[in-house]
């Protein structure tokens, strides 16, 4: 057992380092200092530039696409692409439909979506959950009547990421409502441009356009876009739901997170002190940076055990508790460390706007990030779902 | 980075695991506390002679099996389980690695005694007034001819009951609380002019005030260092007790787990309320988080002193707070049976709660953490 970095490690970290020098969009850097709200075409940018040098997907198996590097290389890539603040890339096509495609898809399926989903031609969402479905995800009502070659699918869903942006959803729908409940529903892979679906949108506390609603109304599916056998997409969104879980932990973007604080509160001041030297503050920091290495190190402990080959399990609901809870945490003392130029509303910099925003740079966006990221204790099955199922799984109450 | 243990760190764990599932039941520890001595020494002789296993962690050249940090924070970790009252941790984690930090003639001379169960070593660092501080210290030293002359009080040292030597760190200069001129001497327990009050500890030890009146010690005592090496050797002394603590809240998380699915109430086992099932999977992540930092501080100990100080506080933070809810929890769940010596839950409890303050608590790390990381760097 050693931490140490092998000297193939620290060349493969300097290669890293060199390339996303060399290839970050310039572009993208001034937005995200400037704290623009980011579209489609930014999220595109870096994703293309990395599926050229063929890094979109390193945690694919070598076959489909991925890298083939060891865990500690997948380490050094997310310590330096956050250290760096790339921008994350979106989850829904490379670390939830894909992993679920390659390892339940048809030969046929495989060819046709993987690929698209490596390029970033397809910008896919997730139609999980439905208005009367949310931690009981398994009660979900949405509708696939077969009629030939086709299911036809009637329903609603919610807290559709991105889907505004989006050519592809991945879909949970009742087929069999005789069943028990989990036993009747199925994985359907859904055109969003087929006609009967409408997507509607919901603006979150901080102001943003991240979540949807998705009407299906009459919508047809060919049945050879079902993944998996009919009445089986159980296995599926719970293996996609594990699959989410680890990559959930977001440590290296915390990191960054945490040294920003560092930043602002060595700029405000507390009286005749900077706001870093203020005992109660400090100690929070403190706190908060303790329980990051907590969960990095506990992050590196289950990476270890999925290389001995052990697939991310239910630990990964740890992951997902504590690193929601830190992220919270530090947008929590974000905005507490702004004090007053927290309220002033933000609306990002408009078209031919030259008059400065009100408060310090670093200020503008504490708030809305604040209220924002209440939405990672819940998205991805709730804490307490989390809590629920290392209870049932590991803990075999 | 490797996360995984090899084969032979792998043999000691299972080595002491069985040894002490054979010979450390509950029961039997209960009487071991109750005896005159306090302890059974055949259990240290078995650890060292039929078992080899106080030399894992000494180099081969003193007649160890090559290992270190590691091995000590595994069977740290075994000796935990069960509530050990063996003198592991002061005579070979902390007398044993201050010997191997100075090598030379000293080490040779003691490392083979501890390795053949011979030598005990209480470490005597705590004084009345000095709280967690190392160098609050008002024992002296005053050099004698090619000795030194010894004075002054130490307060609760553990195993000093069955010390053959001590530990001891004293002022050869300076004013309290400086670092300068604190050494460390390791002496021979039974020097003239020393004294001590023995007593029982709450979890199950024993330990003694211990005065120093003119003791006459020979110069080849002092433990060249000072203060860095007491900081190093109280380092690792810390990540072991952090070891051990996993040890002790990963079975007060088991006790309480199988408790609950005993314990029947409103006509069925306990373990089916939600409200308890949220609360065990909040200590199985205290748990896993203690093994984290623990892993994450050992692998830290032989970097630079200002990494490997900011690591192991960190690490006894997460770990002191950690092993106060585990605990706590464990003795609610369990309701009244839980406060009751019967049980052997209470006992872990017990030494859970002495873990928390050893060698300094949460505050005490986290102010240290901070002069090392934050206040540098605002």
């Amino acid at each position: 057992m050693d931490m140490e970095f092998t000297a193939e490690d620290l060349a493969f970290r300097d290669e890293v380092r060199a390339f996303i020098a060399e290839n970050y969009p310039q572009e993208l850097r001034g937005k995200q200092d400037e704290g623009d709200e980011l579209g489609k075409e930014d999220f595109l940018a870096w994703h293309r530039i990395l599926h050229k040098k063929g890094w979109v997907a390193p945690a694919w198996p070598v076959e489909y696409g991925g890298t083939g590097w060891t865990p500690t290389q997948r380490y050094i890539w997310s310590e330096e692409t956050a250290r760096a603040d790339c921008i994350r890339l979106m989850p829904f096509g490379l670390s939830m439909v894909g992993p679920v495609i390659y390892t339940f898809g048809t030969p046929e399926q495989k060819a046709k979506f993987l690929p698209r989903i490596l390029s970033g031609e397809d910008w896919w969402c997730q139609g999980y959950s439905e208005p009367g479905s949310g931690s009981d995800l398994a009660s979900l009502r949405t509708k696939a009547v077969r009629d030939g070659e086709h299911y036809v699918v009637n329903g609603q869903k919610t807290w559709t990421t991105m889907a505004q942006h989006a050519d592809w959803g991945f879909f949970l729908v009742r087929t069999d409502s005789d069943a028990k409940q989990q036993e009747g529903i199925s994985f359907l892979l859904v055109d969003m441009k087929t006609p009967g679906i409408t997507v509607r949108p919901i603006i979150t506390l901080g102001g943003e356009h991240e979540v949807n609603e998705v009407w299906l109304e009459d919508v047809r599916v060919p049945v050879e876009n079902r993944v998996y056998e009919e009445n089986k997409g159980w296995t599926c969104a719970k293996f996609l739901l594990a699959h989410e879980r680890t990559g959930i932990a977001g440590v290296a973007a915390s990191k960054r997170g945490i040294e920003r604080i560092k930043d602002i509160a060595r700029s405000e001041q507390d009286g005749d002190r900077p706001l870093l030297a203020n005992p109660f503050f400090k100690r929070k920091v403190a706190e908060l940076q303790t329980d990051l290495t907590a969960l990095e190190f506990t992050e590196l402990r289950s990476l270890a055990g999925e290389a001995a080959g052990r697939g991310p399990g239910p630990e990964s609901s740890l992951l997902k508790i504590k690193g929601s809870e830190i992220q919270q945490r530090i947008t929590e003392l974000a905005l507490e460390a702004v004090g007053h130029y927290g309220a002033p509303y933000f609306r990002g910099f408009g078209e031919g706007d030259n008059e400065h925003p009100i408060g310090p740079d670093y200020a503008h966006r504490t708030a809305p990030s604040y209220f924002n990221m209440r939405k990672t204790t819940i998205y991805g099955g709730s804490n307490e779902i989390q809590h629920n199922i290392i209870a049932k799984m590991v803990l075999g109450l | 980075m490797d996360f995984t243990y090899n084969e032979t760190q792998g043999m000691i764990r299972d080595t002491l695991a069985r040894f002490l599932a054979d010979t450390y039941d509950f029961d039997t520890r209960q009487k071991m506390i109750a005896t005159d001595v306090g302890r059974d020494p055949g259990i240290w002789n078995a650890l060292a002679n039929d078992l080899g296993l106080l030399g894992a962690a000494f180099d081969e050249e003193h007649g160890g099996l090559g290992g270190g940090a590691l091995e000590n924070a595994l069977l740290m970790e075994e000796f935990g389980k069960v509530i050990a009252i063996e003198p592991y941790l002061q005579t070979v984690v902390i007398g044993g690695g201050a010997l191997k930090a100075v090598g030379g003639a000293q080490a040779a001379a003691h490392i083979p005694g501890i390795i053949s169960g011979e030598t005990i070593i209480a470490f005597a660092y705590a004084e009345p007034q000095g709280r967690y501080d190392l160098a609050n210290i008002r024992t002296t030293a005053k050099a004698d001819g090619s000795g030194y002359i010894l004075n002054g009080h130490k307060g609760v040292v553990y195993c000093a009951p069955w010390a053959t030597h001590l530990l001891v760190t004293a002022r050869t200069g300076g004013s309290n609380r400086e670092r300068n001129g604190v050494e460390l001497f390791l002496i021979d327990a039974n020097l003239p002019g020393i004294t001590r009050r023995d007593y029982p500890t709450v979890d199950g030890n024993r330990a003694s005030e211990v005065y120093f009146e003119n003791v006459a010690i020979p110069g080849d005592a002092l433990l060249a260092g000072g203060m860095d090496l007491i900081d190093r050797v109280v380092d690792e002394a810390t990540v072991a007790v952090c070891a051990e603590a996993t040890g002790v809240m990963a079975k007060l998380h088991e006790g309480t787990l199988d408790y609950s699915k005993q314990r029947q109430q409103f006509g069925q086992p306990i373990a089916r309320f939600q409200v308890l099932q949220h609360r065990m999977v909040d200590m199985f992540m205290e748990v896993e988080q203690a093994k984290s930092m623990t892993t994450y501080a050992t692998l830290h100990l032989d970097k630079p002193a200002h990494e490997r100080m900011a690591a192991v506080s960190q690490c006894k933070a997460k770990v002191s707070r950690g092993a106060k809810f585990v605990g706590q929890n464990a003795i609610q769940t369990h309701g009244g049976i839980g406060i009751t010596q019967e049980l052997a839950i209470g006992h872990y409890f017990k030494r859970a709660t002495l873990i928390e303050g050893q060698f300094g608590s949460a505050d005490y790390h986290y102010d240290r953490f901070e002069r090392l990381v934050i206040d540098e760097a605002a």
